[in-house]
């Protein structure tokens, strides 16, 4: 546990900053950190991508075989995204079950990549209501400087771009993989996320640890291709008022049209 | 599929765009936890119970410095349809964070330091926007605790169900509406203290779904000051 009065330090050096418009590490307020992607890392996975942002590092992998469908979702195919903080990533993290907030960081990227309808689940349909494919995309932070919501949710959404999803035929019923055929995904659109903290009156785009350390509250709102809002998750011990969310989905939506760009190169 | 609008905008349960369900809320429930309240938002059925400030039990979380907030959001196995599993659902533990969050601007935990509040919310019947009436009856039952707090916390939902937006989602369209945008606010403060989202919206959307929410929340923070004068100001007492 690191001390309250330094905590209080720098949260005071960093608003100080925030005051001539600079950060502690030199970026502007709207501006990420840098973003590397390498995807195709695990040959084993369908899809895999191995993303930094900052010093945050994170592996995806994209797992594609058939499955039952969900007894009320018969005629579409599954898609499942985990997230999980390995004990190598944190000094903090430990080995165990979930706890809230790796469990929050899950949902919120599966949530981006289900409500932007990024995949068309229809199309993974083998025999309805009784045999679907199943996408299974798992992440794990493997270095954490912060920001693991965009840092997941980038290595998730490049992961599925890179993947090749096998095929996949019935036969009595069974599912029977066919060698050597693999089709692109379904795709329908590509989500970004997009997290700002807010430090007092503030807004800082992809918040490092230390910044995330001294936060009073966060944001993450993930966009789609159209230029739509799609999911959106507030956390942290404070509020937002009606202006800063208005201004927090503005900046999303640029930011996310300058990284969706870099997503299109890799497909 | 049903039809979830008219085409003179009537919803599927009979309300306008612009209405709340029915609610009704009660203080001071339950005899043993010092704040409590229960609450029916449509079908909803919810009851908070606030326990503290106590002692913090394990020792190893308690804080020196202030005061902390912990909430849990819990459903009744019989509360859905199909039998739940009484085990804490990954959905439940996310809620429980969101409603710890949106609670915390709104109470003043720096007044006691080395202790706990503890809010547990179980619901025993769900309809849509659970998280919502859970957050509305956990803030009054603190209040009720006697906690010093900045403001109420008053939740609400908006969505967009048959290219519209409406105010408070119900289950169904919940489920087959196009968005669900839930949203807490300290309606005094104007502080948005909890908001999800999901759903596409197009950018003006965000923003007409999201000031019709923060008009719910206004709404019911009318019924809960209404219930709290109810309890601490009977037979007319100013």
């Amino acid at each position: 546990m690191e001390s309250v009065i330094l905590d209080k330090l720098k949260r005071d050096r960093i608003l100080d900053l925030l005051k001539e418009d600079k950060r502690i590490d030199g970026r502007a307020l709207d501006e990420q950190r840098p973003l590397s992607i390498e995807t195709g890392v695990i040959p084993k996975a369908n899809g895999s991508a191995r993303i930094k942002l900052g010093n945050t590092q994170v592996i995806t992998g994209v797992k594609i075989q058939p499955d039952k469908p969900f007894p009320d979702l018969g005629d579409k195919g599954i898609l499942i995204c985990t997230a999980e903080i390995l004990p190598l990533a944190d000094p903090r993290a430990e080995p165990g079950p979930p706890t809230e907030e790796v469990i929050e960081l899950a949902r919120v990227v599966d949530r981006g990549i289900r409500e932007t309808e990024m995949i068309d689940l229809r199309q993974l349909v083998l025999k309805e209501g009784k045999s679907v494919i199943g996408l299974f995309i798992d992440s794990s932070v493997i270095d954490s400087d912060g920001n693991l919501f965009d840092a997941c949710s980038y290595a998730s959404v490049t992961a599925i771009l890179s993947c090749s999803v096998p095929k996949y035929e019935l036969k009595d019923d069974v599912p029977v993989l066919v060698e050597g055929v693999t089709s692109k995904p379904p795709l329908k659109t590509i989500p970004v996320s997009v997290t700002m903290a807010r430090i007092g009156n503030y807004i800082v785009v992809d918040p490092t640890s230390e910044e995330e350390a001294c936060m009073d509250a966060r944001i993450t709102i993930t966009t789609n291709s159209e230029g739509n809002i799609c999911a959106l998750q507030k956390g942290g011990s404070d509020g937002f008022t009606v202006d800063q969310l208005v201004r927090c989905s503005e900046v999303a939506l640029s930011v996310g049209t300058k990284i969706r760009k870099r997503f299109e190169q890799l497909m | 599929m049903t039809q979830l609008m008219t085409e003179d905008g009537i919803r599927c349960d009979g309300r306008r765009v612009d209405e709340l369900r029915d609610i009704s809320l009660k203080v001071g429930v339950l005899k043993n936890a010092n704040g409590s309240a229960y609450i029916e938002f449509g079908k909803n059925k919810i009851i908070a119970g606030v326990f503290g400030p106590r002692d913090v039990h394990p020792k190893h979380m308690a804080n020196q410095d202030t005061g902390i907030l912990r909430c849990r959001y819990h459903m009744s196995p019989f509360s859905v349809t199909e039998r739940k599993n009484p085990a804490p659902s990954r959905r439940e533990i996310e809620i429980s964070k969101v409603i710890k969050e949106a609670l915390q601007p709104a109470v003043i935990l720096k007044d006691f330091p080395r202790t706990v509040i503890d809010v547990f919310v179980e619901v025993l019947q769900a309809d849509g926007g659970s998280r919502c009436a859970a957050l509305d009856a956990a803030a009054v039952a603190l209040a009720d605790a006697g906690i010093p707090m900045r403001d109420l916390v008053s939740a609400c939902a908006a969505g967009k169900v048959a290219d519209r937006i409406v105010l408070d989602v119900n289950n169904e369209e919940d489920q087959e509406g196009q968005a669900d945008m839930p949203v807490a606010v300290m309606p005094n403060v104007g502080k948005i203290t909890l908001m999800q989202l999901d759903g596409i919206l197009t950018p003006e959307e965000y923003k007409t779904c999201l000031h019709t929410a923060i008009g719910g929340c206004k709404r019911v923070y009318e019924i809960q000051r209404k219930a709290l004068m109810e309890k601490y100001f009977q037979n007319g007492e100013q």
